[in-house]
């Protein structure tokens, strides 16, 4: 028999209309800041948090560190300069998981890749042996590690075999490599990057050299200058001709907070933070993961491969029949999240002034998807940015400094931070039940 | 119904028609099997411009089989299909594509997490200094939008998932049409729809054919298929057992040939 019709059940508008209120991200459609202020906490209420968390982790960390740090050093400038760079490894690190926890996929090796990175920066710049030059070297250990994703995702995306087992097993492999590549030369397992030769401190700087405080405040002005200007240009336009854009106040509030940001992190920094003589001024790394930042949110939001990264994440199916080429996309992620380790790797060999053994890549790529998922970026795929490996970055990196200050032993922090990562992936998951939708693509 | 002599009297086939008499895609003698599975044999039909043909058949007739090998995403084992009367051989959706065969899909299409110009143009972005030209991408998707009435969405940059059936319908439906699709393939496009949604999506359907586009639906429902087809054809286990204008069917010998292949002798 030909199928019978079903009798409709009569749709109840006003429940509908509710849920698909709830379900529309407020910018697009609220006129006033009043209005998406409101549209936006009807939606936390309604469970989808959003940046919720991330902020609401900052903040309790703040406040708990701050109370319970002995002498209450925490919110020092010397303690917070030092927990940016801290958490520039792990920010970096969640920026580069993004990439493949966005198609869906995850890469465990994330953190021994970028010790091989690390290894091979510092291990090149000796002057005892190799003695190259330290972009050289920088290039070097970058096409490494970008070669590492390349046979990491090849092996994934045309053997189809799984990523968990794929990197897991790149985890094992490239310990080894790390372990094989720290007993070269005659440095006992420890190459260094202390020394007067000025090549071998350019690395060592990117973690630790200063940016003079003048030239801070000159360039994080034009910086929160430039992109404000574009941010307000680009929404004044698009309100003009009729596309859809945030109310004037959203644009306005964003750009002020930037400000807010840009300045109090110049201003901590410039402080003198040193208890003899003068330290003072921003930090090279800061500028460098803002790049790192700033370039790959470019790529995933601006490009039509970013697009595609998206469109693989939330339906495969979709993407194929679109004709976008699923293998190369998914090679090329790959592909970026080594590479990006290896940028994570080199800030982390800077942190410790060198490399050995006690590098913990089982650590790092766990803090690694912490961060990412803590962030916002989902498990699930197809949806997080690159800002939410950023912001998990620092939570992260705010955990782990305050369990330093507080003396707690390792065990404690694996603990806590097992505990951090098991909440940040059961609120991915109530989200994802929640709502089908969260923050999308959208900049 | 009345109506399916009135709407096929108000076809106008437009200008790029093929000569007359010629239908804009013509199968030929198609035969598919899967292993053991013959799910079409010795299959034609005709889809003419400027007119919604219905194809009808129960579950696993091989409907969606013959769609996606007009579509080019299977292969057929035997037979021809003529396009504006010239044999070609469609391997890919992306062959499909540049003849201006566009399909939507039983499964929607779609991507949930993207908003829906993003779905819209998805791998045909429009770029300006190798960068994503967001700006003229939704001024183009909001016009094709307008010019379809599908207007019951909220913003044109919600996330597709945050849609209901009839608007995520509406939207795989106008995507197909965006890039001057010549004819469009919709595979159940109501089926899981509500009695609003679902007239939505017919309406549609019919400026799709006033635009003189040929269009082709599948259908279980034949209270669809007598409100839009101009004409009607009917699988039966992998045959075309008839086509013809749809004023030559009333609804029993439609379920006649659905059901057993043939009139038996009743109609
Ligand atoms: N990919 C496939 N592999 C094997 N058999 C298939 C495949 N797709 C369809 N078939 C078979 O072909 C027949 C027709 O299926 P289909 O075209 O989906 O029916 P429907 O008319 O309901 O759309 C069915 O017997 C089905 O099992
Ligand atoms: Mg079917």
């Amino acid at each position: 028999m030909a199928r019978v019709e079903v009798p409709e059940l009569p749709p109840d508008p006003t429940a509908a209309t509710k849920v698909a209120e709830l379900e529309v991200p407020p910018e697009i459609v609220a006129q006033t800041l009043g209005e998406y202020l409101r549209a936006w906490a009807a939606r936390v209420r309604a469970g989808d948090s959003g940046v919720l968390p991330v902020i609401a982790g900052l903040a309790v960390i703040t406040v708990v560190f701050q109370a319970i740090s002995p002498h209450h050093v925490f919110l020092s400038a010397l303690n917070l300069v030092n927990l940016l760079q801290q958490s520039a490894v792990f920010m970096v690190l969640a920026m580069a998981e993004g990439f493949v926890l966005l198609l869906g996929e995850i890469d465990l090796s994330v953190g021994y890749v970028a010790a091989v990175g690390g290894v091979i920066g510092v291990q090149l710049v000796q002057p005892a042996t190799t003695r190259w030059p330290w972009w050289a070297a920088v290039v070097a250990a970058l096409l490494a590690c970008a070669l590492i994703g390349a046979a990491q995702g090849t092996l994934i995306t045309r053997l189809k075999l799984p990523s968990f087992v794929v990197t897991l097993a790149g985890f094992l492999i490239f310990n080894g490599v790390v372990l094989i590549l720290l007993l070269l030369g005659p440095f006992s397992g420890y190459p260094s990057l202390l020394g007067d030769d000025t090549n071998r401190q350019v690395l060592y700087h990117l973690m630790w050299g200063t940016i003079d405080p003048l030239a801070g405040w000159i360039g994080m002005i034009v910086i929160v200058a430039g992109l404000g200007l574009a941010l307000w240009l680009r929404d004044t336009r698009r309100r003009r001709s009729g596309l859809v854009a945030p109310p004037l106040g959203l644009t306005l509030l964003k750009i002020v907070l930037m400000a807010i940001v840009g300045l109090t992190v110049v201003a901590i920094c410039n402080i003198n933070r040193a208890n003899i003589g003068t330290v003072a001024g921003v930090p090279w790394v800061i500028p460098i993961v803002l790049a790192v930042l700033g370039a790959w949110t470019v790529l995933l939001q601006r490009t039509s491969f970013g697009r595609y990264v998206y469109a693989i994440g939330g339906n495969p199916e979709a993407a194929r029949r679109a004709g976008i080429k699923l293998a190369s996309i998914r090679t090329w992620a790959f592909v970026i999240c080594s590479f990006t380790a290896g940028i994570g790797g080199l800030l982390y060999a800077s942190y410790l002034g060198g490399m050995s053994n006690n590098v913990n890549g089982g650590q790092l790529v766990l803090y690694a998807v912490a961060a990412a998922v803590i962030g916002g970026t989902s498990l699930f795929g197809g949806r997080g940015k690159v800002m939410h490996g950023a912001l998990g970055g620092l939570v992260i990196g705010g955990i782990y400094n305050g369990m330093y200050l507080l003396g707690l032993d390792v065990q404690w922090q694996f603990i806590v931070t097992g505990l951090v990562l098991l909440s940040a992936v059961t609120i991915d998951a109530l989200s994802r039940r929640g709502a089908t939708t969260g923050s999308v693509a959208h900049v | 119904m009345s109506d399916a002599n009135v709407a096929r009297a108000g076809a106008q086939p437009n200008a790029a028609a093929p000569p007359a008499g010629e239908a804009r895609l013509q199968v030929r003698a198609l035969g598919k099997h899967f292993g053991a599975v013959q799910a079409l044999s010795d299959v034609d039909l005709d889809l003419p411009a400027g007119q919604v043909t219905a194809l009808c058949g129960d579950n696993g007739a091989g409907k969606t089989v013959l769609t996606k090998c007009i579509a080019g995403i299977f292969q057929a084992d035997q037979g021809q299909i003529l396009w504006e009367g010239k044999p070609v051989h469609i391997r890919s959706p992306r062959d499909a594509a540049h003849l201006g065969i566009e399909t939507v899909y039983q499964d929607l299409a779609l991507a949930d997490n993207l908003d829906i110009v993003q779905n819209m143009f998805l791998a045909r972005e429009r770029l300006r200094g190798g960068l994503l030209d967001e700006d003229a991408m939704e001024r183009d998707a909001a016009e094709t939008l307008a010019s379809l009435r599908v207007t019951t969405v909220r913003s044109i940059r919600q996330p597709v998932g945050s849609l209901s059936g009839g608007q995520r319908q509406s939207v795989a439906v106008a995507k197909a049409v965006m890039w001057n699709s010549k004819l469009v393939l919709l595979d159940e496009p109501t089926a899981a729809l509500g009695v609003v949604q679902t007239k939505m999506v017919l309406d549609l359907v019919r400026r799709l054919r006033d635009r003189g586009l040929a269009v082709m639906v599948i259908s279980h429902n034949l209270n669809d298929v007598f409100e839009v087809a101009d004409r009607i054809a009917v699988l039966y286990l992998g045959r075309m057992v008839i086509q013809d204008a749809a004023s030559a069917f009333d609804r029993q010998r439609v379920v006649q040939y659905m059901t057993s292949g043939g009139t038996n002798g009743s109609g």
